[in-house]
């Protein structure tokens, strides 16, 4: 007779890796940066900032044919003070960069943001006056996605780019002067 | 009413009232801008006019029509006989002074402060003349034909994204 819960060894499940450490028997030692870097990494709260047909493409990024889900982005928060993942697709206007940047100070740390999209990344083919030309210009960009719109595995590789550089992160990296001097380019405190 | 008997009535009672025309079968005149209130009011209020849809109001930039560079454009339509009418204002581009038609429209209001933040048409009366689309720090006003297609001032273009850095 089966017991009730089996391991099921077929799975294409591919779990996270252990970090590096120090085991024994009935114990492990590694290090915070590792672990917590490896727990961020895959529970990216996402926050879309979606004005245009990026954000079509996001939304079937989200959805059932290619899931976000998978890679630990499970929930959407329409809400910049729990997510810790802004992404930006679409074309963003000059009127509308104070709310982006607004919406970024309102961000916790840790937070990270992807440009998604040629609009959000450069301005896009709208060389123009009403446009900003690149979301770089008011807040500090992590992983660009190129594409317009990009499709939905180029979005899910972007997201994939972003948990590499959680993953690998410093935990003192936030207060690093680097850090510091990036955002003060930007006039964030 | 056809657009015959409409020129004929206007033109009675508007005797300063030029450049007729019907390109399209639709009925279009200029008004000089001291008369363009009196001329919307009449359109509004007569009986036999009843124009009191404002459908459209923009604004046109000629920059080869020396001293008349500016012109402001109303679209005005009918619903109970379903006629349209086209009132076009030209001032120059050094006074561009327009009287608002918020008085009669009230609909005007957004539509002038679009037209002033594109073409900085000055609508004297209007009760919040500010820019509507484009960010209040802007200092020109884009849609007039003066810059030149790729404007080399501009420093917010990042030239390595376009490929030509």
């Amino acid at each position: 007779m089966g017991r009730p819960v089996q391991y099921n060894e077929n799975s294409k499940v591919i779990l996270a890796d252990i970090p590096e450490g120090y085991s024994g028997e009935g114990f492990m030692a590694t290090k915070f940066d590792q672990v917590i870097g490896l727990a961020r990494a895959n529970s990216l709260w996402p926050l879309p900032f979606a004005t245009s047909c990026c954000g079509i493409e996001f939304m079937a990024t989200m959805g059932a044919n290619y899931d976000l889900a998978r890679f630990g982005s499970e929930r959407m928060g329409f809400t910049p003070r729990q997510c810790d993942m802004l992404l930006v697709a679409g074309t963003i206007a000059k009127k509308m960069a104070p709310i982006l940047r607004q919406v970024y100070l309102q961000m916790a740390e840790p937070r990270w943001v992807i440009a998604i999209g040629a609009c959000a990344s450069s301005g896009g083919i709208f060389d123009s006056y009403p446009v900003l030309q690149g979301i770089d210009q008011v807040i500090p960009v992590d992983v660009y996605v190129p594409g317009c719109p990009p499709r939905p595995e180029g979005i899910l590789d972007g997201v994939l780019k972003l948990q590499d550089i959680v993953k690998h992160e410093s935990l003192r990296r936030r207060h690093s002067e680097q850090y510091k001097g990036l955002l003060s380019e930007y006039g964030i405190q | 009413m056809t657009n015959e008997q409409l020129k004929e009535l206007l033109s009675a009672k508007f005797p300063e009232l030029s450049e007729w025309d019907e390109s399209y079968g639709l009925l279009s005149v200029r008004v000089p801008a001291a008369k363009n209130l009196e001329l919307l009011q009449f359109l509004y209020n007569d009986p036999a006019m009843q124009f009191q849809f404002l459908t459209d109001l923009t604004g046109i930039h000629y920059p080869d029509r020396a001293g008349e560079e500016l012109c402001v454009v109303y679209h005005l339509h009918n619903l109970v006989a379903n006629i349209r009418i086209r009132v076009k204002v030209y001032v120059p581009v050094a006074a561009p002074d327009v009287y608002s038609a918020t008085p009669v429209f009230s609909g005007a209001n957004w539509m002038e402060r679009e037209t002033y933040d594109f073409f900085g048409i000055n609508f004297i009366g209007h009760p919040n003349l500010t820019r509507i689309l484009n960010v209040d720090e802007m200092d020109y006003f884009p849609m007039r034909k003066e810059y030149p297609m790729e404007d080399p001032t501009r420093t917010d273009k990042d030239d390595e994204m376009f490929g030509r850095g």
